[in-house]
This record gives structure tokens, sequence and C-alpha cells, in this order.
């Protein structure tokens, strides 16, 4: 059945390998992917550790819907304390890692301690395997994944692994897997380096069983014709994620030169149209009918001629937006070294754009770039630093640290320039008109980021009728709603619900391109409960389904909390609340986030997910959820 | 006139919902292994190919069987395994030119495409068109148009060229 998928605990110190099954009440109360892996984090990693030390621990899994019907099941987790943040270190990619990890027999690993000299794990059809990767450490992210296929001689080995990055131990560097497929956020690239861990390799040919075939047959194709009905998956189909980030700029909600501007104005050659054309194809994920991911080809220059596959949105903002570039071979070009290093996009195009800003503002000097003139829109300089960063050379090896290590580093007023939130840069839009986005971004339990729990669709300005129809189920909402996405009141709850959805999504596995996301009409938790019922013969209803994500959630924060978290994490940098913008259409310039309103926000929010003031979940919210008593070891 | 599916392999992407469908429907579980269908790829260069049965006329699996247990299906236009007569030697697939014959390690025994008794699931679950199940006159004449297509673009530009000249 879909539920026999096993935990395999891998001691890296001492080699010894343990394999237990998942209880189904483990099940119930977690779900599996993301949610099961916060249960083990909060469970398995001592507080106040040295992230980069053996002591961390590295969870890698994928989730209860993996490799079944439920559209788009390809979504592996990886988890671990961050070491960019110190806080919940939590990454996801799509692919084809985590449904061969289930062929393979296992839904969770968890890998402890740290091996003598450069290793990688062997999975193989129930059997675990630790082998030497002396031949592999320093390879690319794309090398790596061919040299074990040759030394194990099966093409259809599917692989995950660190590029240079990680084991330089760049503090935002990936996990990956296939062409780009990024385990992006919080340095769990680096975690892995720091294990001596340079790859998992998994090859499966297990049955899952499919609880009602015919039915899940059904329907998924009842879920296909809504996914791929919707305009949004059609227009991701053919330009990629890229189409967001032209519908952003074309508003104003980009990031420019670093935070100075929130449009790219001029911009036509990377635009997604114009990426588009350079595209040679689409490829999908597993079981993924939106296909989302463009193939190309480098055009010019010294990379001209390289197969690559992005770039997504996040790399337009990197390579051209952040940093104000106007080139698409640029960002074709970032986008692949980001590949093969195994970088986070995001991270490394912030952390070049705020260089930039102190290099302009003559906090850094020539002499501190090593004579590379870093101002904004030197696409040789933005590239050449992505080199540096990767090696640790010079200013690269400051930067490499992230933002706050590196802000302590340089010193001066650099800090006063620096976007980020928990210690890791914002993602590459501007939420200065967007308060439920701005929310979003300050109390992600990740630091800044889109995918913990953006109302992406606030900004659509939906009428209140069909916001109500969603954000009021599986629980019940009476509060405010609001189609202005410039509006404080009503948000707080948006965030929330996209938060417990979210976290809901990682906990099945699925993509969240296949659910309520970027599109309203998409699946959500009526959809998950038939789904979980018909390939995994769990029968769980919407409101079961968000409590578990809640509780999985309501774990992240203790996590946090036990490593230092406190209401001031939760906030955004002041640049947010005194520079306004200064481009885009009318009601996005001249915007700036207002301080009082912001923190009611905060306020509402903590009380909609019945935290006390200053953000700490109360004992009765624990007890409602059944983790009053954690860490409780069932795992 | 019997239906055949047709693969155009530039459609692909890669996704291998054919492989789990498969699965599912002949064995009610997820496992590539098991289908009938395999995506061949070449993942760092991006290309992706849909390998399953032709049911070729002339079958090298139906000549080579000991037993007769393959034999040809007019109405739906395909090779089918009588499996009662079957012994398991896995001649046939030895001899399948397409790798398109397989033998299935847990079911312990061949298997190969029936193209679903006349809906064959790939072909229905595949959005992008790579796998079609169309009328076997048709195969060639899609063909015919686009590549015919091709050339009339092509002797229009000579023709442009020439009166250019």
């Amino acid at each position: 059945m879909a539920l026999n998928r096993k935990i395999a605990y891998i001691d890296l110190s001492t080699g010894q390998i343990e394999t237990k099954p998942i209880p189904v009440e483990m099940r119930k109360k977690f779900l599996g992917g993301r949610g099961l892996d916060m249960y083990l984090m909060y469970n398995h990693i001592k507080p106040g550790i040295d992230a980069l030390s053996p002591d961390n621990v590295v969870f890698v899994s994928a989730g209860i819907l993996g490799a079944t019907l439920a559209s788009a099941s390809s979504r592996t987790h990886i988890g671990g304390k961050s070491t960019l943040t110190g806080f919940v270190g939590s990454a996801n990619m799509g692919g084809f890692f985590a449904p061969e990890l289930r062929w393979a027999g296992f839904d969770h690993l968890v890998l402890k301690g740290k091996a003598e000299r450069p290793v990688y794990i062997w999975i193989h059809n129930g059997e675990v395997e630790i082998r030497d990767a002396g031949n592999i450490w320093g390879q690319t992210v794309h090398d790596t994944q061919q040299i074990i296929r040759e030394e194990l001689g099966d093409r259809d080995i599917k692989v995950l692994t660190i590029g240079p990055a990680g084991e330089k131990l760049v503090r935002f560097a990936n996990v990956m897997t296939g062409l780009k497929d990024a385990g992006g956020r919080s340095g769990m690239g680096a975690l892995l380096g720091s294990k001596n861990l340079k790859a998992i390799a998994v090859r499966g040919t297990m049955d899952i069983k499919i609880e009602h075939p015919a039915e899940a047959l059904e329907y998924n194709k009842k879920i296909i014709t809504q996914v791929t009905s919707a305009k949004v998956s059609q227009t991701q189909g053919k330009l990629g994620t890229p189409f967001i980030w032209g519908a952003t700029n074309s508003q104003g909600l980009i990031r420019v030169r670093n935070f100075q501007l929130n449009q790219l104005e001029n911009a036509d050659e990377v635009e997604p149209e114009a990426l588009e054309e350079l595209a040679v194809g689409m490829a999908g994920c597993f079981g993924c009918q939106v296909h989302c991911r463009s193939k190309y080809i480098i055009p010019e220059g010294p990379y001209a001629g390289v197969y690559d596959e992005g770039p997504e949105y996040t790399s337009q903002g990197a390579f051209a937006g952040e940093p104000g570039c106007r080139n698409a071979n640029t960002v074709l070009v970032g986008n692949h070294l980001v590949n093969i290093y195994g970088l986070d996009n995001l991270e490394t195009g912030s952390m070049i754009a705020w260089a930039m800003e102190l290099y302009e503002k003559g906090i850094l000097t020539s002499k501190d770039t090593d004579g590379l003139d870093l101002r904004f829109g030197n696409d040789d300089a933005l590239i050449e630093m992505v080199h540096r960063i990767a090696k640790r050379q010079g200013l690269g090896d400051i930067l490499a640290e992230g933002p706050l290590r590196a802000a302590d580093k340089i010193g001066k007023d650099s800090i006063k320039y620096l976007v980020h939130v928990k210690g890791m840069s914002n993602l590459h839009s501007d939420e200065r008109a967007t308060p439920a986005l701005a929310l979003g971004i300050a109390t992600g339990s990740r630091g800044a980021d889109h995918l913990r729990s953006r109302p992406a669709i606030d900004l659509y300005h939906l009428p209140e009728s069909v916001l109500r129809s969603i954000y009021s189920q599986p629980v019940p909402y009476d509060g405010p709603l609001s189609s202005d996405y410039r509006d404080y009141e009503g948000k707080p709850w948006q965030v929330v619900w996209q938060e417990h959805t979210y976290e809901a999504v990682d906990c099945l596995g699925i993509c969240k391109y296949h659910t309520i996301f970027l599109g309203a009409t998409l699946p959500n938790y009526e959809e998950w409960s038939r789904l979980l019922y018909l390939n995994a013969g769990l029968e769980m209803t919407p409101l079961d389904i968000w409590t578990a994500a809640e509780r999985a959630y309501n774990i992240e924060r203790l996590f946090n909390i036990r490593e230092g978290l406190t209401r001031e994490h939760d906030w955004l940098v002041d640049r947010y609340f005194d520079e306004p913008t200064r481009l885009g259409i009318p009601g996005v310039r001249g915007r700036t986030i207002d301080r009082e309103k912001f923190k009611k926000m905060v306020d509402e929010y903590y009380e909609h997910h019945g935290w006390d003031e200053q953000g700490v979940p109360r004992p009765e919210t624990l007890q409602r959820l059944g983790i009053d008593n954690e860490p409780s070891h069932m795992l | 006139m019997a239906k055949v599916l047709v693969i155009d392999y530039e459609k692909c992407t890669g996704c291998r919902l054919c492989e789990l469908v498969c699965s599912v429907k002949h064995e009610g579980v997820s496992n590539p292994a098991r289908s009938r269908i395999k995506i061949v790829k070449w993942e760092m260069e991006g290309r992706y190919v849909p390998m399953s049965c032709q049911q070729c006329e002339s079958a090298p699996c139906q000549a080579v069987c000991p037993v007769k247990a393959l034999s040809r299906d007019e109405t739906l236009n395909r090779v089918i395994v009588d499996y009662d007569a079957c012994i398991g030697c896995r001649m046939c697939v030895a001899v399948c030119p397409f790798g398109a014959v397989g033998f299935d390690v847990l079911g312990k025994r061949i298997i190969k495409c029936d193209l679903c008794d006349g809906v064959p699931l790939c072909a229905d679950f595949c959005e992008v068109g790579a796998i079609q199940y169309v009328d076997a006159s048709q195969q060639s004449t899609t063909k015919q148009v686009t590549a015919a297509d091709k050339l009339s673009e092509i002797m229009q530009k000579v023709a442009q060229a020439i009166s250019s000249v």
C-alpha cells in the first residue's frame, strides 16, 4: 500500500543503518513530506547546535501521495536546521527523485553525524548503502548525476546532489536533482556538504499499491482537466514561471537595483515572451501536465551551445531585476551557473544586488572587489560574482556567508541596505504595495519567502464573494476580506490560510502549481481528501488535513522559538516602511508599508494562529493539536 | 479501420504520467517497472522518447513463440498474449526490436501493450499529444502534411530568392 514506505535512519559517523515503518497514527497527525520531516526535526535536532556541526541532521522525504495519481506528485522535501538563519531549514523540489525514493521503499531519510570522507548514499529496493564519493567530490550538479549513473550502471537512477557550492559550505547552497530542480532557500546544500555527503542515489521497482485504481484514474483525469483548463496553467505551460515576473513587473511589484526601484523599465529583452523565443521546448516534472520548465540552449558568449532548463522567474529576478541588468543571455547563463554550482538563485541575486548598492554608495570599493567594477547593470561583473561566491573567492567568500554574517564582516552602514527577514534575503519581488504579501514574507517560518504563505491570488482583484468561498473552507471565517491588494484588513487570515494550505501541499508531496496558489479554481482540501482516500486508502476530511497542516506549522514555530525566535523576527527591514515605491501603475506608485497597521496585522496573524502577542503558541493551541508534549520521540 | 498508437517524441515533456497510468490500469499499482510503455530519457540533453509496442503486422514475438501464445487480434489491430498458453520462456522479450515486450519480475510473466482494449490510457492522459491513438490511415497523412508544409516553405523561399536575383 501507499502507506508502507519506511524511514531509514543513517548514521554517517558510524555507518549504522536502521529502518522503521511509519505508524498510521503518525500519518494522520503529520501526513508525510514536510510535515513529518518537521516532527522528526523537532525530535532529533538538539536545541542550540551549530548548524554546520555533525549534530545537525538532514531529513529527506517524499510526500504521502508521492508517485501516486495525485497529479504532479513529484516533490521532494529536505529539512534540517538552516545553515543560513539558524531557524527552520526547509527546501522543496520537483523532478523525479521523490517518486523513485518511494519505488525504492522509503518515504523518509534521517541522516545524522558526519562521514570521515566524502560519501554518497545508494538506495535500491529496500537496501541502503554508503559509498565512497571521492571521484565525484568537486563535480558539478549535472556531472555528478551522470557519473553515478555510469558507476552503478543504470541510466534510470535518480540522484539528489550538492554542487561545488554545497561542498564549500556556501550558506545558501542548494540540494539539486535533474538539470534545474532546486531544493532552495535556507542552505540545505551546505548542510549536506558539512556532513561530507555529496549525493543520494535511488532506484526502485517496488509496487506502490493504489487503493482504488479505477476511481483514482478517473479522478486524476478530472484533476488534470481542472488544472489544465485554468488560463494560468496554460500560460505557464507556454512561458514557464517567467510569466509571473512579467505580470508583476508590469505593475511595479519587482525589486530592482537591490531595493531602489520597483520596476525594471525597458526590459523587453528579458520579458517572458522574449525568453520564450529562446526556448527549444517545455518539460514536465513527474506526472505533471502543466510542463512549466523551459528547455533552452545558451545562444551567446563563453557558454554558447550549453543545454539547460529554466530559467524560472526567480532567475529573472536574480539576473535581471535585482542587479538592474537587461540581457536575456545573462539570465540564461546565470541560471545555468546556479544550476551547476548548486546555488540558491534568489539568495545569490540578492547578495550581489546588495553588494552592488554598497559599491555604489562607496561602502565597498574596487579594492574590496579585487578590481571588479561591481556597478548596477554590469552583466559581466554579475556573472563573475556568481563564480566567486560558489568558489568562495575574495568578496564572494564574504557574500557566501549570507546577509547578516556578510553585513557583520563588511560593517559600516552596510546593514542599512540589506533586504532580508530572519537572516534570509527577500525574494525578487517588492511587497511595499501589497500588505498581504509583505506579511507573508515577514512571518514565513523559513524566512522571507513566497512559497510558505503567499496569497498570490490577492493580486487578482477577485470579488469578495469569491474570496469568501475560498477562505472560509475548511474552517469557517466571517471576518473582513478585501479585493484590493493594497488593503490591510482581512489579509492576516489569508496569510494564515495559505500557510496551512502550502504546508498541506508539501505534506502531500504535490506541486503548488496544481493547487490554489496562482489559480483560484485549482484543487484544494476537498480534492486532497478524495485523493488521499482513492490513492492511499486514508480517510481524512478536509478539516483533518487542515489540522494536520496546522499541527506541522506549529511544530515549525516551536522549533524556531526553541532556537531563539521572537516577535522581532516577524518583521520587515526599515526600507519597506521608509522608502516609497517610485515606479509602477498609479495604485502601486508612492507606496510604503504602514508600521502601525503592519504591527496590527502581525497581532491579528498571531491571534488567528492561537499564538500569544509574542508569537508563542498558547498552551491550549498545542493541546488542541495534540502537540503539547513534544518532543515525544515516537519516531 | 483499426487505430494505432502514434508517438511524436518531439512533443513529449518527459513527465512519465503514461508509465504511471499504465501500471495502475494493468496492475493496480504505481510502478514504472510494470508499465507497458517507457519514456527513454537523455535527461541532460532534454530528449525524451516514449517506447511502446508497435503491434507489428509481421511480429517477431509472435513468430518466435514456441507455444503460439502470441496472436494477432485484427479487430483492435494488436498482438495479444494468451497467458494460459504462455510458458514464460521470454523468447519474445529477446527478439522484440523495440524492447517493447517486458518481463514483469513481480508478476512473473511477460507484459506488453494491449492498447487497453481500445482506450489506451497513455494516449488518453497525454495532454500534449505526444502519444495519440488515431486511425491507422491517418498516421502517414499527418506526417505527409507536416513534411509537405516544410517543403512548400522552402520552395517559397527559393522562389523568392530567385525572383530577387
